[in-house]
């Protein structure tokens, strides 16, 4: 599959996790990255070039840090303006219809948090939800969430291994390595869960 | 010599005062040139001699006028009011001359002098109507819109009359066409009318492709009074070149007129020309008023006012039905006939030529003279009758009715480099634009891309003037000479109360004094042009591009804060400049500007730094568990 991660982040500090998972996606063989931030700073979404972008690629990936349990500024703009009826939606527009959509999550929260009896009083996918129907309502399957939890807390190992995880990810998806019937059975994959479901 | 200067000075100084005068009670300027002409004719007497040198001269104003009136015909509008200029005027020109024609018949004077009379009551008159319609502010009201169209085909039709009256003469008792000797008088008719002909299509062909590029050639060396001349000459050739084929000069200078409207010129002539027109036009006036017999208007004033009366009211009989067939209803429909319901200045003109050519007799035409100037007398008091009615009627409708307001525009004082990057964004979303430079080649340039532009120096009042400046909704000044956009900013501000402006400034500095003379906003010529390459230079020293768009934005909200906080102290020190405040004022400045340049670098990295910042590391920010329900801080929960 042709794999597209639209990566949204307006404050790329050298040591964000985010830009590191970026940096590693762009130098995979057949996946398109795209710095949001780098191609509208000022907000203007290209919506051809993006349409045409998403009629190129049959997996969508949204790699964002998580702001106010939501995407940030610019992903939503460019969901506002990308997914336009006729286009994305509607009867006769459902040209996104098959594809798979992915969110690549960082939070500042750790996992204990984002529980029923944590601060944030509910899981990660919770939170995901209005991504989850966008995807449905255009006809496109909903993965999984792949989250990495309290993204400025943990030891340089763990968040390392993410990183590492993210590419492999990224290319089994490209090779149809990555067991999707599988996968349906998660909530949310860390990268221990990738282990399960990346073939050989 | 001292002859000349004697007379120069007993015209000029009647003229000055009787036109005071006549303004002053809202006659209007040409009633007032016939006082001055009664003045210094039947009254003082020093008219005598000299006077056919100068009635000469002065019909050289006529002349210009139809210059004028040839240069004002735009096409595109005459083509929007195509059914009014041709239904309402058509009619109403043909209505009341056959009305008259009628009458005068009926009471006795040949069908000549009947139909000479009918041609000049079918004429309104131009100056004062469309002058009481700009100064009531009527223009463009639905009566104002009718009245303009039918004087403008008045104006066309003053061409055939021109032409029938020597016919008619022919016609009549076969008096010698006292034309003089002309070029053609002993050809063949053929080569006659081939001749003619040929100095026709000699204007129309040398005025759009020999006068343009002369005009800009001059425009282009900058000769001002050069380009005056030039104007007086092109003028003063064409009436030259139609009187030798026997054509009327008047006639010619029209399609002169005609023929460069269209052209990028055209403000600038209208200016050039105007003041020529108006005074050698008022001594036209004056050379009729100084032939008014006196004893006649004391021997037939009944007559005289029985007249007045009688065309005023044929013309309201004529135009109120045809503004109601016209769908020009109730108060429009009364401005509309009363309005126009007095006989012109072209009457005079009829009237000379007509006595010329000997279809009346010096005492008719003398009477006819007053009659003409008791209408014009009359109109303000018609007008007065018309508020009167539109109250009356308001009264009766219970709301009222709205005169359609004047249509906006912009206008843009020069186009460089700046001003065509406004221009172009503006036409793109479909605004119209009027546009002043004084450089001919760079409005040649944008005029080939079918903008509307006029060459001439936007600081000059009347180009502005003319250009819309009272009717505007909005100006911008983008000429680079900074004392010339100061004036035109607060020539502008004076004249028009409600306008827009958006203007250019040099620098800091002349932002203030932009600001003192009345501009709503003030862009530093070089500001945002500046910013945008510091942003691509950090950009090319590896700043993210989102980083570099939030530094740019944050330096110029900065930057613009700290101009208008030290507005105050500018503000003080351009005002009194040869005072020892300047100075301190200046010192003041100098410090406001170090300690801001001081104070915006910590600023300028605290307001940046903020913003989707985690908390820092080690510091928990979970929210405490089921202590409080607020939301967790920081930006990333």
């Amino acid at each position: 599959m042709r794999v597209l991660v639209l990566f949204a982040h307006p404050a790329q500090r050298k040591k964000s996790i985010n830009l590191a998972m970026a940096e590693r996606a762009r130098s995979v063989d057949g996946v398109t990255l795209v710095d949001l931030y780098a191609e509208y700073p000022r907000f203007s979404i290209h919506v051809d070039r993006e349409q045409q972008r998403l009629l190129e690629h049959d997996v969508i990936i949204f790699q964002f840090p998580l702001f106010w349990y939501s995407t940030p500024a610019l992903l939503k703009q460019w969901q506002d303006l990308v997914l336009e009826y006729g286009f994305a939606y509607g009867p006769s527009g459902k040209k996104l219809a098959g594809k798979h959509m992915l969110a690549c999550v960082t939070t500042g929260g750790r996992r204990d948090d984002y529980s029923p009896t944590g601060g944030n009083e509910h899981p990660i996918q919770d939170f995901l939800l209005p991504l989850r129907q966008t995807a449905t309502l255009c006809g496109m399957e909903f993965l999984p969430p792949f989250v990495l939890h309290a993204a400025n807390h943990i030891e340089e190992d763990r968040a390392q291994a993410h990183i590492d995880a993210y590419p492999q990810l990224l290319a089994a998806l490209r090779d149809d390595r990555f067991d999707l019937q599988a996968a349906r059975s998660y909530s949310t994959l860390s990268r221990d869960d990738l282990v399960h479901l990346i073939g050989g | 010599m001292d002859g000349l200067a004697f007379y120069a000075f007993a015209y000029l100084a009647a003229a000055v005062f009787a036109v005071i005068v006549s303004q002053r009670l809202g006659l209007g300027t040409v009633v007032g040139y016939i006082a001055a002409g009664v003045i210094i004719g039947p009254v003082l007497q020093v008219s005598t001699a000299g006077s056919d040198y100068l009635e000469q001269f002065s019909e050289f104003g006529i002349v210009m006028m139809l210059f004028l009136i040839g240069l004002e015909i735009d096409p595109q509008m005459v083509w929007k009011l195509r059914a009014k200029l041709l239904g309402l005027g058509g009619l109403q020109v043909a209505a009341t001359i056959g009305v008259i024609t009628v009458v005068g018949t009926a009471i006795g004077f040949t069908w000549q002098q009947s139909l000479l009379f009918g041609f000049i009551g079918a004429l309104s008159s131009t100056a004062i109507v469309l002058q009481t319609l700009e100064e009531k502010g009527m223009l463009e009201s639905d009566g104002g819109r009718a009245s303009f169209a039918v004087l403008l085909f008045q104006d066309f039709a003053v061409i055939p009359m021109l032409a029938c009256i020597p016919l008619m003469a022919a016609a009549g008792n076969a008096a010698p066409a006292g034309h003089g000797s002309t070029l053609i008088q002993h050809l063949p008719g053929w080569a006659s009318a081939l001749l003619t002909l040929a100095a026709v299509a000699f204007v129309v062909i040398a005025g759009q492709y020999l006068s343009r590029p002369i005009f800009r050639l001059i425009a282009l060396l900058r000769l001002r009074e050069i380009f005056t001349a030039m104007a007086l000459l092109l003028v003063v050739a064409i009436a030259l070149l139609m009187s030798a084929v026997g054509l009327s000069p008047a006639l010619g200078a029209f399609l002169g007129g005609v023929v460069l409207a269209n052209s990028e010129f055209k403000h600038e002539l209208q200016n050039d020309v105007e003041p020529f027109k108006g005074l050698l036009l008022g001594l036209f006036f004056m050379t009729i008023g100084a032939k008014i017999d006196l004893g006649i208007l004391r021997d037939n004033w009944l007559v005289i006012f029985a007249a007045t009366l009688a065309l005023a009211t044929i013309k309201v009989v004529v135009l109120l039905p045809l503004a109601w067939t016209f769908k020009v209803r109730t108060a429009a429909g009364w401005l509309f006939a009363l309005g126009l319901a007095q006989a012109g200045e072209f009457g005079f003109v009829l009237l000379s030529i007509g006595q010329e050519r000997q279809i009346l007799t010096g005492q008719i035409a003398s009477i006819a003279i007053l009659v003409i100037t008791m209408g014009m007398i009359l109109t303000p008091a018609l007008f007065a009758i018309y508020a009167r009615i539109a109250i009356l009627i308001d009264n009766r409708q219970g709301q009222n009715e709205a005169d359609q307001p004047d249509e906006g525009t912009i206008i843009i004082a020069g186009v460089g480099r700046f001003g065509q990057i406004v221009n172009r964004m503006l036409l793109a979303n479909g605004h119209k634009t009027v546009i002043l430079d004084y450089r001919a080649d760079v409005v040649d340039d944008i005029r080939r891309f079918g903008i509307k532009s006029f060459f001439g120096d936007a600081s000059r009042p009347d180009l502005l003037e003319s250009a819309g400046l009272s009717k505007a909704d909005l100006l911008i000044v983008a000429i680079d000479d900074r004392d010339r956009a100061t004036e035109i900013v607060s020539h502008a501000r004076q004249q028009n109360p409600n306008i827009r402006i958006i203007a250019r400034a040099y620098d800091r500095l002349h932002h203030y004094e932009l600001l003192d003379a009345g501009a709503d906003h003030i862009v530093r010529e070089l500001f945002g042009s500046s910013v945008e390459a510091a942003g691509l230079a950090l950009q090319s020293l590896g700043m993210h591009p989102y980083e570099v768009e939030k530094r740019k934005s944050i330096f110029v909200d900065e930057d613009v804060a700290g101009l208008n906080r030290m507005a105050p102290l500018v503000d003080q020190s351009t005002r009194v400049s040869d005072n020892p405040t300047f100075i301190a004022g200046f010192k003041d400045i100098g410090r406001v500007i170090e300690s801001a340049m001081r104070g915006e670098r910590t600023t300028y990295e605290e307001i940046v730094r903020r913003g989707w910042s985690p908390p820092e590391l080690g510091e928990s920010h979970s929210p405490p568990i089921h202590t409080t329900r607020a939301p967790p801080a920081g930006t990333e929960p």
